[in-house]
């Protein structure tokens, strides 16, 4: 079952003069074909600019396709009686925590997805309840959001999408402004959703090191997906990446050089568990 | 010439419920001409003591002084401070507003007063120190791209001409090349103008390519100040403050125990390939 389907999908920003003219059309994306199964977890890496965060807005409908069709859990986004239906099956996650936290105190900003879902006020409880429990974040429900580290504000952020039980979840640069230990929270978080939930993730990131586990990886570059395959596949085209101005993870990055300089390990080395058996074998 | 910081205080919203003790009695000295990178969970107090630096806060207690000049002593010329110490925030771009690019970092010289023919020569040679492209010159700053965009506001503070150039996670949420470009330029400019260069960022391992020193703020004290090198072996503690070490860091401990007799000491990926090959050529 395809949970996200996009074909030939076009989207075209119009460009006004100052009093709201029409001057032209730009083209963000450009005949985008993406499909995604119910459970995948999807990388899209991408320079800035090339496209990726417009893809992730047709994706709970805030923005519609100029040509082209998206279906999300087989509902055409373009198809305004389908809008809610869409916003439900698809969730949310932007860069800044701080631009997303609405209530005053954690369980309440949890909770508004649901009620304005229409949800029945004691399954809005038990929603709330489940989706902190789901990012461990559950012993800070009655705290006030803006004393919580960025990584935790994340995870509340995260629970308020899980809590409108969405089938698939859609974060763009979610740890762009974290450190080091929130920028693991929130990847831990997600992989325990996707685990527990079967929660299809659809993760947007400049940090290669996050997409290590991807089933599938998208690069985009001016509106096109110009690079498709698994993070093994995609990680060994060092030179390749670097010309849509992206990189590789540290370690592939590491194998790569040692490679240059003639030491015999195969291409597409991910994780340092990988470098360091092929190096000790060589021993 | 130096910055130095003697047991300086600083409270937020002191006196109320929300007090919270920001900065604890720190002991710091920064040299003319030193990268130093800042490290620190989120919290931990880096954008608190940066913004002593140019006097954007004044430290309850503890003295502050710039080229030996307690900088909070009475009829301190605060304005020449700023002259001096130039500030760039984090996600800078924001605060872009001109019509073009060039007006807008002709803005900071505007301010010091200097001429309009001097402001643009400031403007056109920092424009030129960041790498943007003169045909952007004369565009609305709006129409960059986000790492142009990131160029443009470092621009407009390096227009000011600072001694000492302070640095607030300029990298965050560019793309790895963009991230690359400004690093690999303030590196450049570091080298070609003897300024010196405070980075703040929450990448172990750009601080680590770059940073003489690294300062490690905790909880709003000094954990550690020292060389890359030697921060870094305490990757366990650093892990326990919602830090890290680079990832190459963590493959030399793991080869290393794995009974491949390699040094753990690097932190970059050159350092991390020679050792590994002076280890594989001992073995043949």
């Amino acid at each position: 079952m395809n949970m996200i389907q996009a074909e030939k999908l076009i989207f075209e920003y119009e460009k006004r003069d100052e009093e709201g003219n029409v001057v032209g059309t730009s083209r963000a994306i450009d005949e985008v074909d993406i499909d995604v199964k119910e459970g995948q977890f999807i990388a899209v890496l991408g320079h800035n600019g090339s496209g990726k965060s417009t893809l992730a807005k047709h994706i709970n409908a805030i923005l519609v396709p100029t040509e082209g069709t998206v279906r999300v859990d087989g509902r055409d986004t373009k198809k305004p009686e389908e809008l809610w239906n869409v916003r439900q099956s698809a969730g949310m996650v932007f860069q800044n925590p701080d631009n997303q936290i609405i209530g005053t105190v954690v369980e309440e900003d949890v909770g508004f997805g649901p009620e304005n879902l229409g949800v029945p006020t004691d399954e809005i409880w038990q929603r709330v309840e489940e989706s902190l429990k789901a990012v461990g974040m559950i012993s800070y429900r009655h705290h006030s959001p803006n004393k919580l580290s960025g990584g935790q504000k994340q995870r509340v952020a995260i629970a308020g999408v899980v809590a409108m039980e969405p089938k698939c979840i859609v974060l763009d640069e979610p740890t762009a402004m974290l450190d080091p230990a929130g920028r693991k929270e929130v990847l831990r978080t997600v992989q325990k959703l996707r685990e527990k939930k079967n929660v299809t993730v659809i993760l947007i990131t400049h940090y290669m090191e996050e997409v290590i586990d991807a089933d599938k990886i998208y690069v985009m570059d001016h509106g096109r997906v110009v690079m498709e395959g698994t993070p093994r596949e995609i990680f060994s085209r060092v030179d390749e990446l670097k010309g849509y101005r992206l990189d590789v993870p540290q370690v592939t990055l590491l194998a790569d050089e040692l490679r240059k300089r003639g030491v015999d390990i195969p291409a597409g080395i991910l994780r340092k568990e990988e470098l360091v058996r092929h190096l000790c074998q060589l021993g | 010439m130096s910055i130095r910081l003697e047991h300086l205080n600083y409270i937020y919203s002191s006196g109320t419920s929300y007090e919270k003790h920001a900065l604890k009695d720190i002991n710091l000295t920064i040299l003319h001409g030193e990268f130093v990178g800042i490290i620190g969970h989120t919290g931990s107090g880096k954008s608190t003591l940066i913004q002593h630096l140019n006097g954007l806060i004044r430290a309850g207690s503890g003295k502050l002084y710039y080229n030996d000049k307690n900088i909070y002593e009475d009829g301190y010329n605060m304005k020449e401070l700023r002259n001096q110490v130039g500030l760039v925030f984090q996600y800078p771009e924001h605060q872009l507003f001109e019509v073009d690019v060039i007006t807008d970092v002709c803005f900071g010289p505007k301010n010091q007063g200097l001429s309009p023919e001097e402001c643009r020569e400031r403007a056109l040679e920092a424009l030129k120190l960041v790498g943007l492209k003169e045909k952007y010159y004369e565009v609305s700053p709006f129409e960059l791209s986000g790492g142009q965009k990131r160029r443009a506001a470092i621009a407009g503070v390096l227009a000011m001409r600072p001694k000492v150039l302070v640095l607030d996670e300029p990298t965050a949420g560019l793309d790895p090349k963009g991230r690359d470009d400004i690093l690999e330029q303030i590196a450049y400019l570091h080298k070609q103008t003897d300024m010196t260069v405070i980075l703040v960022s929450h990448s172990m391992e750009d601080i680590a390519r770059f940073a003489d020193r690294i300062i490690v703020m905790n909880h709003g004290e000094v954990m550690y100040n020292d060389e890359p090198k030697k921060v870094f072996a305490h990757y366990r503690e650093l892990e326990k403050v919602g830090l890290a070490a680079p990832q190459v860091t963590y493959m030399m401990h793991d080869l290393r125990e794995r009974g491949f007799a390699v040094d753990t000491e690097a932190t970059t990926v050159e350092e991390a390939a020679d050792e590994i090959m002076r280890v594989l050529e001992t073995k043949r």
